[in-house]
């Protein structure tokens, strides 16, 4: 696994996921002339910009119209476009979620879903915007492939695949700038998960994140180094179709596993690990995410330590299970 | 003009020749009884499911798939159809009887309606019978697919193209908001070749639209969205047929067809009675006619074209 050689330096690069998206859309559009973009009036935040800009005949603006969006677009599948729609994922999957479950999943329309602005990282917009639900309510859809990024050029990888593959996708960005944690030679497959940071030898604890927090989980893997505390970290950037064989490998190596998300706890994808481990390796496990409560105005940083997201809290969950 | 490209000239003009004749009329008047007689049996054997919306829309059913439509039943497939979106997909017997008839599939098929394992869902769904455009239920997104066809198909072939996008839709689902983004949204793109059919049969589960919540004026509120304002009465072929001729020859902005129907029609106890709406014969209101006869009582008075024929049936 080539990560980022930076990812441990202070000065580690750091770019919004979201932007990994825009350029990932403009890559593609430019070899696949089936894709097309709709946006409600989010355009520049959603980075969609930079493929309304170069291919401005495919790309239709919405105005503030998510659940049209979502069905528009199922139409467009219908005659054959890859049509991405793009939102901040309060509004789409978080709006329109009837109409992607009817109008784009059980037609399994070949539409993909773009959310930005997911976790609580967005900050001082405060609660209403910050979805912290929008995984547990795209996984939970029959056909729905969901995937979130760890970083930028993740994101770019990830929707460059999504086309590449027939049926809905969900893929979850985030507007904060984040470190970038992988490299160009990173391998990305959809469904396929990837362990992240190792120690020489046994592991202790296994830590299964997603998206920007993926950084903040190794992180504490590797502070914890110092107190003898052995973990492996994996990323598990997609999270529906789940890697099961990687999690169970994962599992069985450590017996004791940590997830890590900015999301609600309930129905997430820490919610996702426990339902696949608790069928097949009923294991110690604790969940690092949002306990049932709206986010709120404050910086990312103040928001990730207050809802107990941050480093050191991981670093605890790790101590604790490890008893 | 050489003998191939005469016989193309000769194919366009037939193409846009769509008028009924007197014979095509009575033609589409008897499929469309026997249309209604396969409703009514079809919801028999179902023991559930709308009777009112599909009786209402028998006759405009009909009229497409008889007479208007761009398709072949026989491949379904085919690039070139016209594409049909139902937005009320509970009025999805009078689609599938007519799909049927006009041979997508066996008549026989139709009794399987609503049962397991049936391609023919309470309310249609794609995945399980593909010759449909979409799936449909949850009501006001139809109109947005069909725009987004429609859109599809401008990226494609500009405005060249010889592809309409119908959209049905009931009047009670006007009232959800997203018919509304995109009423609007068609307006703006001035898609020419998306036409809308309303079925203005003024009941919906709760009452009359009116009182649930009221549209009028309807008309109005579609022109100052920028759409191209038809209104016919919907058992009317002829009526029906020039609007959709005149809704093709708009060419700066979509159409919609406001089509007064009866729901119920050809059924005189279930006439214009919302009760009707949303129950199959022998589950309906039973001040006129007992619950036990009323799949009997309609098809009699179906095959006898409401007592105005007599025949062995009586």
């Amino acid at each position: 696994m080539q990560l980022n050689p930076k990812l441990f330096d202070r000065d580690v690069e750091q770019i919004p996921i979201r932007q990994g998206f825009g350029e990932g859309l403009l890559e593609v559009a430019r070899v696949d002339e089936r894709i097309v973009g709709l946006c409600c009036d989010l355009t520049g935040s959603t980075k969609m910009n930079l493929f309304a800009e170069a291919f401005p005949n495919r790309f239709t603006q919405m105005g503030i119209a998510e659940q049209s969006m979502a069905s528009t677009a199922s139409g467009m599948a219908a005659m054959g476009k890859i049509p991405f729609i793009s939102s901040y994922a309060m509004f789409s999957p978080g709006r329109n979620w009837e109409q992607i479950r009817t109008t784009i999943c059980y037609n399994n329309s070949n539409v993909k879903i773009v959310g930005s602005h997911s976790g609580v990282s967005v900050g001082p917009d405060g609660g209403t915007h910050q979805a912290i639900e929008d995984i547990a309510i795209t996984r939970v859809i029959p056909n729905m492939t969901v995937i979130s990024p760890c970083d930028a050029i993740e994101a770019r990888k990830a929707t460059i695949a999504a086309t590449t593959m027939f049926g809905p996708v969900y893929i979850r960005l985030a507007r904060e700038k984040t470190p970038v944690i992988t490299s160009e030679n990173t391998a990305f497959d959809i469904g396929k998960a990837s362990i992240v940071f190792r120690n020489e030898g046994d592991a202790d604890v296994g830590v299964i994140a997603c998206g920007a927090l993926v950084y903040n989980a190794i992180m504490a893997a590797k502070e914890l180094e110092s107190e003898g505390v052995k973990v492996r970290v994996m990323n598990l950037a997609t999270i529906k179709p789940l890697d099961e064989e990687a999690i169970l490998k994962l599992a069985k190596e450590t017996g004791k596993i940590v997830t890590v998300e900015e999301h609600q706890i309930a129905g997430g994808m820490g919610s996702a690990v426990a339902e696949f481990l608790a069928e097949n390796m009923p294991i110690k496990m604790r969940f690092i995410g949002v306990r049932d409560k709206f986010g709120q105005s404050g910086t990312p940083e103040e928001l990730i330590s207050h809802y107990d997201m941050d480093v050191e809290s991981i670093k605890s969950s790790i101590r604790d299970i490890r008893m | 003009m050489q003998l191939k490209s005469f016989k193309k000239f000769l194919l366009k003009i037939n193409d846009y020749n769509m008028h009924l004749t007197e014979n095509k009329i009575q033609e589409l008047e008897i499929k469309a009884n026997e249309i209604r007689q396969s409703i009514i049996e079809m919801l028999i054997s179902a023991g559930s499911g709308h009777t009112a919306g599909p009786l209402g829309m028998a006759d405009i059913f009909t009229l497409f798939y008889f007479h208007i439509l761009k398709h072949d039943p026989k491949n379904h497939n085919w690039e070139g159809r016209d594409r049909v979106v139902l937005s009320n997909g509970h009025i999805c017997p009078v689609l599938y009887a007519t799909m049927a008839h006009s041979g997508y599939f066996s008549i026989k098929e139709l009794n399987t309606l609503r049962k397991f394992g049936s391609r023919l869902q309470g309310h249609p769904h794609r995945e399980f019978l593909p010759a449909l455009e979409t799936s449909s239920g949850p009501l006001g997104s139809g109109l947005s697919q069909a725009l987004g066809m429609a859109l599809a198909d401008r990226i494609d072939n500009n405005k060249t193209s010889d592809k309409f996008f119908y959209c049905f839709m009931g009047d009670g689902e006007l009232d959800e908001g997203q018919i509304w983004e995109a009423v609007m949204h068609a307006g703006k793109e001035k898609l020419h070749n998306l036409i809308g059919i309303i079925d203005r049969n003024n009941i919906q589960i709760d009452g009359y639209t009116e009182d649930v919540m009221p549209l009028e004026s309807l008309r109005k509120k579609l022109e100052s969205f920028n759409w191209h304002v038809l209104e016919v009465d919907g058992h009317n072929f002829e009526e029906v047929n020039d609007a959709v001729e005149q809704a093709k020859a708009i060419f700066n902005k979509p159409s919609i067809i406001i089509a007064h129907t009866i729901p119920g029609k050809g059924v005189d106890f279930m006439e214009r009675i919302p009760e009707w709406h949303g129950n199959p014969p022998g589950k309906g209101p039973d001040d006129i006619v007992s619950k036990k006869d009323q799949g009997k009582r309609a098809l009699a008075e179906l095959r006898t074209l409401q007592g105005k024929i007599v025949s062995e049936h009586e």
